[in-house]
């Protein structure tokens, strides 16, 4: 494969953990990788991008405060009509990278595949890998039209490495007019406090489910979490209660977490909860239903009630 | 404000879900329901086509079989009619193929709004939303956890990584909605009763001036090679809390270096 482009997302401290994956996976497809970023600062990002691989970024500038979907699509479908076309288009599977993946497969008329976890080359063409049934089975698809191929990708399911070479060269690609698409405009940002290390980022997460019975009860998970440096999770069961926020959600509609320990508390194991950790080094599970599916994948379940098991842990680890 | 919204019909998903042998697709020969992530658009569209007078609120479907029992449930909460694309030549059609059929047939409804879910139950791709926008020419605003309209101008909470963002667009727009925005509704008798008698338009792609080429099996451009098992976890030690829980997960911790 010649070429691949990843669109590039970036926050307050730079490029995003799942970029940086996205760049790392496409340095082994293809002989070239570009990156297609937008906002105003893509210049202070090539070296970064450089390292990870991308020879290129373009840039597609500041977007007024407009939702990126239809700008940045827009943009990258006429870098394709001007010529510029590459075998393939990694995308990651966030929020902004979705309404770019689902434009651009109108504007370029191709079909795109979704929650791909792994992505080869074989026999010429790109093979994914999708995790079904809650993980147990895995699905392997490909393109059979003309290219490019688009791939929405989910984050940790490749590593980020760095390669070391110099800054990408950063050449503009204005969106031009995008008409009424373009119209959504954010008008302020809101942002949660945040301590401790990100969800999808931190080496211990500890998760909360409706077996905490209230949402006070979530200062637990929340104390639990801190004591081992780590970050707090939860089941989509209690954010749909409205007990904490939708950031802290785990699973298929959620963030994927891999750490080094995940700790699920008064959580049953739902398929669309396992599927975004079962990939975690170790699992402990404190449930007091021993049928609860949590336990066929932990490696440490307590059979037990979060409300005697929990604080009796944080007394533990407080006295140590 | 005419307000449309997407009904997928998605198998039970209490059973669990198999995969055609001969195609590796989600097998939906059986009975089918609404996605109960849909039922939160339907809310969401009754609530706000009730804050605008003059407001209806129209249901569009694409499922096998003339299958209609998932719109009848989303009639019975309170829209006023529906429309249902189905097509055996439909079989096998990917999210953008899918996108084409609603958009066709949303364009006969002319909306002002359009509301979907923002992944469905058994597909989660999780895009169609969009493309649908891209169709009709409409800036889209997905992930909304608060949504309000006067009829002219859209405005929404959308998440983001870290907490939200307001948006704010001219109508008419696409926005996706997530489980917990409001608490849809339970069908009333009297709303079951009056949904029997409700409108539903069935139409084919001929109706809808479609060739079946784009669509469908013919027109996904993509295929599944095959379908393996992914390598089980086994289950490790499982301990009945004595009171001595606590101290089995330090010990646990103590053995990873965690403390
Ligand atoms: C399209 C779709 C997407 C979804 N995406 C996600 C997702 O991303 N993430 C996600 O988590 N879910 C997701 N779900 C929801 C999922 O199916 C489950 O409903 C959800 O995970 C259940 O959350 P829970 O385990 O907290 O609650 P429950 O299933 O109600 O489980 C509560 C558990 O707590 C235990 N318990 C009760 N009391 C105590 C006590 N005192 N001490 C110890 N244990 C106790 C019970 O035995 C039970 O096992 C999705 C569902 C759909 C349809
Ligand atoms: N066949 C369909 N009929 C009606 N709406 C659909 C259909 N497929 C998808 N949708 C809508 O688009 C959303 C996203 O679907 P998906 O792309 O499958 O995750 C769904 O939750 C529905 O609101």
């Amino acid at each position: 494969m010649d070429r691949v482009w990843v669109l590039a997302e970036s926050g307050d401290n730079g490029l995003t953990p799942l970029t940086l994956e996205l760049l790392s996976q496409a340095r082994t497809l293809a002989s070239k990788v570009e990156a297609v970023a937008w906002g105003t600062g893509t210049a202070s990002l090539a070296a970064t991008l450089g390292e990870y691989g991308a020879s290129r970024v373009y840039d597609v500038g500041d977007l007024g405060g407009a939702l990126p979907g239809a700008p940045v699509a827009a943009a990258m479908a006429a870098l394709v009509a001007g010529g510029e076309r590459p075998d393939a288009v990694l995308l990651p599977a966030s929020y902004d990278g979705r309404d770019v993946a689902g434009r651009l497969s109108v504007k370029l008329d191709r079909p795109l595949l979704t929650n791909v976890t792994g992505l080869a080359a074989h026999d010429g063409s790109l093979l994914t890998e999708h995790l079904v049934f809650g993980g147990s089975k895995i699905v392997h698809a490909r393109f059979t039209g003309d290219g490019p191929g688009i791939f929405v990708v989910r984050a940790k399911s490749f590593a980020a490495e760095p390669a070391g070479a110099g800054s990408a060269e950063v050449v503009a690609a204005p969106a031009g007019d995008v008409g009424a698409t373009g119209t959504a405009k954010i008008v302020q940002r809101h942002a949660e406090e945040a301590s401790g290390p990100k969800l999808d980022e931190a080496a211990v997460v500890v998760s909360g489910g409706r077996g905490l019975g209230s949402a006070e009860s979530y200062a637990l998970i929340e104390e639990l979490a801190r004591l081992l440096h780590g970050a707090a999770g939860a089941s989509r069961a209690i954010v749909d209660a409205g007990w904490v926020p939708y950031s802290h959600q785990v699973g298929q509609t959620g963030k994927t977490v891999k750490p080094t320990l995940y700790v699920a508390c008064g959580i049953s194991g739902a398929t669309q909860h396992l599927v975004g950790m079962k990939g975690s080094r170790n699992i402990v599970a404190v449930n007091k239903d021993p049928e609860a599916p949590i336990f066929s994948v932990a490696d440490l379940g307590i059979v037990g009630d979060v409300h005697k098991v929990l604080p009796a842990l944080i007394e533990a680890l407080k006295s140590r | 404000m005419h307000v449309v919204v997407c009904v997928k019909q998605i198998p039970d998903p209490a059973v669990p879900a198999s995969l055609r042998p001969d195609t590796h697709t989600l097998d939906r020969s059986g009975k089918l329901m609404m996605d109960d992530s849909d039922s939160y658009g339907v809310e969401m569209a009754l609530q706000l086509a009730g804050n605008v007078d003059g407001s209806e609120v129209t249901l569009v479907s694409m499922a096998p079989s003339g299958e209609i029992s998932g719109l009848r449930t989303a009639l019975a909460m309170g829209a006023t009619n529906a429309i249902l694309v189905s097509d055996d030549a439909l079989a096998g059609s990917d999210a953008l193929s899918t996108a084409k059929v609603l958009a066709a047939a949303m364009r006969r409804a002319g909306p002002d709004l359009v509301i979907a879910a923002t992944e469905s139950t058994d597909g989660y791709t999780g895009t169609l939303p969009v493309q649908l926008a891209e169709l009709l020419g409409m800036p889209s605003v997905t992930f909304a956890k608060r949504v309000s309209t006067d009829g002219t101008t859209l405005e929404v909470e959308r998440q983001t990584e870290d907490g939200y963002d307001e948006v704010r667009c001219p109508l008419p727009a696409v926005v996706t909605v997530t489980a917990g925005v409001v608490e849809p509704r339970y069908p009333s008798f009297k709303g079951i009763m009056a949904a029997k008698s409700k409108p539903v338009d069935v139409l084919s792609l001929a109706d809808l001036g479609l060739d079946a080429s784009e669509v469908g099996r013919a027109g996904a451009r993509e295929e599944i090679a095959d379908v393996v098992d992914a390598a089980t976890r086994g289950a490790g030690e499982m301990v009945v809390d004595e009171g001595d829980g606590a101290q089995r997960i330090v010990a646990f911790l103590e053995q990873l270096k965690v403390v």
